[in-house]
């Protein structure tokens, strides 16, 4: 039903990719020698050559084990040694090494290209390019003809540099003022690469042929198993398609979240329960993209509790197992959206000051990198505006402007326009709600207070108070589509005629999770103790 | 407008169950533009709603700008201003260039949508008496914004004096007697005599005006939770 999905998007496939294959070998080298001079893109190393051949022998045994090694491990110690600087061989150079399998190839050519992008600076027909092979990628396996096991960490890889590659292109084809007459008629001639709608219709067609969302749905009656086998197939079959379609639905809430679509972004990732440990949560890349994007969503939604409840289980979670993953690629990414998250949760707490749901830990860094920030936000001056904007703009998403530039003269950089939208409308937010801290710090010292006698401390008019008071029922009370209210509000009050009643919201003790947690615990001791009575 | 097929009028539920549909098939699919643009003025004719089929629309704009209507936009505006206390005003801004929403009826939309956010109603009721050539268009505009004022004093008031009622729903005199009077009747509001300064309305009791009948579901164990000590149970 959704072939045309995917085919929508790459219809100037053919033409594009014909003509890079008969280039590749010419052009490609070109480029790349542009970038350095001592590189030959057909001289490949032994190291390189046993890398190929081994991970071509692995992926054809199955062996995910070995394939994640080397595909972690093996390339990142090569590209530190030999290719810091440089690209690694052409595919065509190693292709004899590998039998020239169609599917390995365009396996090697996207890590090739994610090398580049993490290393050098990609020229525009480097990005198209790239496009051509995701293309070419996604339609394999769309089709179904791959029936390989990769390990989950490439497949997220996959997913999460084809929306990075794509917001990258965005960002660059929004400067136009430095464009050269051959990068615009390039631009021109290539319209389709990494066109919006091919971007959403891949992901989209990932997640609808994959049927994830039917597995998903078949696993909670216990009638199928993914998260329990970590997405693997053990029955012969490829994990593939399934695991890409699955993460593509995180990938679907980051590329709504850079259009500025949260609504949307959050129904895309409704299909995985984030309250719960899955297939997301393995790969501390996809989790984390998963929770950043989650969360900043709802922080754009006002929902703040749901904002603040993920942030801090996930700054959690770094904390305690950073040092995992220093060795990892992604370890600078990892304290970068850390930081980031920090920022998010400061402006979250500033706005709803629900800190009874941050875990000490949490509170203790938040303290020490925003505390003196967020005394400062409190007040709502010009100064706590601008940290507002500042944190704002240090934590936001890369927004895109999806569209095509005007290619008339005069050339003009629009690459900030969406973010500074997003900006301005977030500060407007703000400013809406720049005297409920004030009416906050008053509701927490009194149970009841006439209208009359706050409005006079809060130096304001009666009319004036209830509108102001209105406002703090509206902001702390999130409706969600299906009407439900949620509320927010840390202190929260209730008028009758002209007296205020204030009620403090008691802090939910959880009796039952603490008593099952204590239960298991009990078990497991028990268990200690008699196995070391048989020893 | 937006009708350039001469084709006999289909029933409204049929065109909402097709536009339905269209997104659930493809929510990308640069084609349906013009079906769903002929949706919003759908939705403004039969007093309906779909937030999800409007922002599919902005999307579609903000992918291809020179095919946005801002007549249409417009309306998608005044629609998701009715749909306050969610937060789909705000929704749909984010998805329209700043420049568009330079326009002088945007303005407009977005000052009232300030005004309703910061529950100024009499100040929201004088701009739309002066706007009405951009809100009296969708049918439906007052009651809307009325439900929502009442939903936001709901939360705010256990008992309100009548003058405060009056403002934040533009209603006076005899025609606020008779809205009363429906609303005793029909959804549970109550009349008081005031201490001598005229009269006091008891809204509905809520968890947010009557904070006691908010259930506590700290007691509450989801049973997946307990399903983890099954098996020592077992």
């Amino acid at each position: 039903m959704a072939a045309y999905d995917y085919e929508d998007g790459p219809s100037g496939y053919d033409e594009s990719s014909g003509s890079h294959r008969n280039s590749s070998a010419a052009s490609a080298p070109q480029s790349a020698a542009g970038q350095d001079l001592g590189y030959n893109p057909n001289f490949v190393p032994d190291s390189v050559k046993s890398f190929v051949v081994h991970l071509y022998r692995h992926i054809r045994e199955k062996n995910v084990y070995e394939i994640h090694q080397t595909y972690e491990t093996t390339f990142q110690t090569l590209s530190e040694r030999l290719f810091k600087d440089t690209p690694w061989p052409s595919v065509d150079a190693v292709a004899s090494y590998v039998d020239n399998d169609h599917v390995f190839c365009l396996l090697y050519r996207e890590m090739w290209f994610r090398h580049l992008y993490a290393r050098l600076t990609p020229t525009l027909k480097q990005r198209i390019d790239s496009w051509d092979n995701y293309i070419s990628l996604f339609q394999v396996v769309l089709h179904g003809v791959v029936n390989m096991q990769l390990p989950n960490q490439w497949l997220w890889d996959m997913v999460d540099e084809f929306v990075y590659q794509f917001q990258s292109f965005c960002q660059y084809r929004a400067k136009m003022k430095n464009k050269t007459e051959q990068e615009i008629a390039l631009l021109r001639q290539f319209d389709q690469a990494w066109n919006v709608y091919g971007v959403l219709n891949f992901l989209q067609a990932l997640v609808e042929k994959s049927m994830i969302i039917q597995i998903l749905e078949r696993e909670k009656e216990g009638l199928e198993q993914f998260t329990s086998t970590d997405g693997y197939d053990y029955n012969g079959g490829s994990n593939v398609l399934k695991v890409l379609g699955y993460f593509s639905m995180v990938g679907l809430l980051r590329v709504h979240c850079l259009l500025g679509d949260y609504h949307t972004g959050l129904k895309r990732l409704l299909p995985i329960d984030i309250s719960q440990q899955g297939v997301y949560t393995i790969v501390i890349g996809s989790h984390i993209t998963a929770i950043y994007h989650y969360g900043f969503a709802n922080l754009m939604l006002r929902r703040y509790t749901d904002a603040i409840r993920e942030f801090n289980k996930i700054l959690l979670y770094i904390y305690k197992y950073k040092q995992l993953f220093q060795k990892s690629p992604q370890y600078e990414q990892i304290l970068k959206k850390n930081e980031q998250m920090y920022a998010l949760l400061a402006i979250c707490l500033s706005l709803c000051p629900q800190v009874k749901l941050v875990e000490e830990t949490v509170n203790s860094q938040l303290r020490e990198k925003y505390g003196e920030k967020m005394i400062r936000m409190q007040r709502y001056d010009d100064e706590a505006f601008a940290i507002y904007d500042e944190l704002f703009s240090y934590a936001c998403p890369k927004f895109i402007t999806p569209s095509a530039p005007s290619f008339e003269e005069p050339l003009v950089n629009y690459n900030q326009d969406a973010y500074r939208l997003q900006l301005k409308l977030f500060l407007y937010e703000v400013k809406q709600q720049q005297l409920l801290s004030g009416v906050r710090t008053f509701l927490k010292v009194y149970s009841t207070i006439s209208l009359g006698k706050l409005a006079s401390y809060m130096e304001v008019d009666e009319p004036t108070l209830r509108t102001i008071l209105m406002t703090y029922k509206h902001k702390t009370h999130a409706v969600d589509s299906d009407g439900k209210i949620t509320s927010n509000a840390d202190v929260d009050f209730y008028i009758d005629d002209d007296m205020i009643y204030v009620v403090e919201s008691k802090p939910a003790k959880k009796y039952g999770d603490y008593f099952l947690r204590q239960i298991v615990k009990l078990e497991g001791v028990i268990n200690d103790m008699d196995r070391v009575k048989l020893e | 407008m937006g009708r350039d097929r001469d084709v006999a009028p289909v029933p409204q539920q049929q065109v909402a169950q097709m536009v339905e549909q269209l997104l659930a098939v493809n929510p990308y699919n640069p084609e349906i533009l013009s079906e769903l643009e002929n949706y919003v003025n759908e939705q403004v004719s039969s007093q309906t709603y779909s937030l999800d089929a409007n922002l599919c629309l902005l999307r579609l704009y903000q992918f291809e700008p020179e095919r946005m209507s801002t007549q249409i936009v417009a309306r998608i505006l005044v629609k998701a201003l009715m749909a306050m206390p969610a937060p789909d005003f705000s929704l749909c801004l984010f998805l329209i260039p700043e420049r568009v929403q330079m326009e002088e009826q945007f303005k407009t939309l977005i000052v009232l949508s300030h005004y309703l956010e910061t529950g100024r109603f009499r100040q929201f009721w004088d701009e739309a008496a002066k706007s009405r050539h951009i809100v009296e268009v969708v049918p439906g505009f007052e009651q809307a914004i009325q439900a929502c004022a009442i939903h936001v004093l709901s939360l705010t008031y256990q008992k309100i004096p009548r003058s405060v009622l009056a403002e934040a729903i533009n209603i006076e005199g005899l025609t606020l007697d008779k809205f009363l009077e429906q609303h005793v009747a029909n959804s549970g509001w109550i009349l008081e005599k005031g201490q001598g300064r005229g009269q006091l309305i008891v809204l509905p009791r809520n968890e947010f005006n009557h904070p006691e009948l908010k259930k506590n579901s700290a007691d509450a164990i989801p049973l997946e939770h307990v399903t983890r000590i099954f098996p020592i149970l077992g």
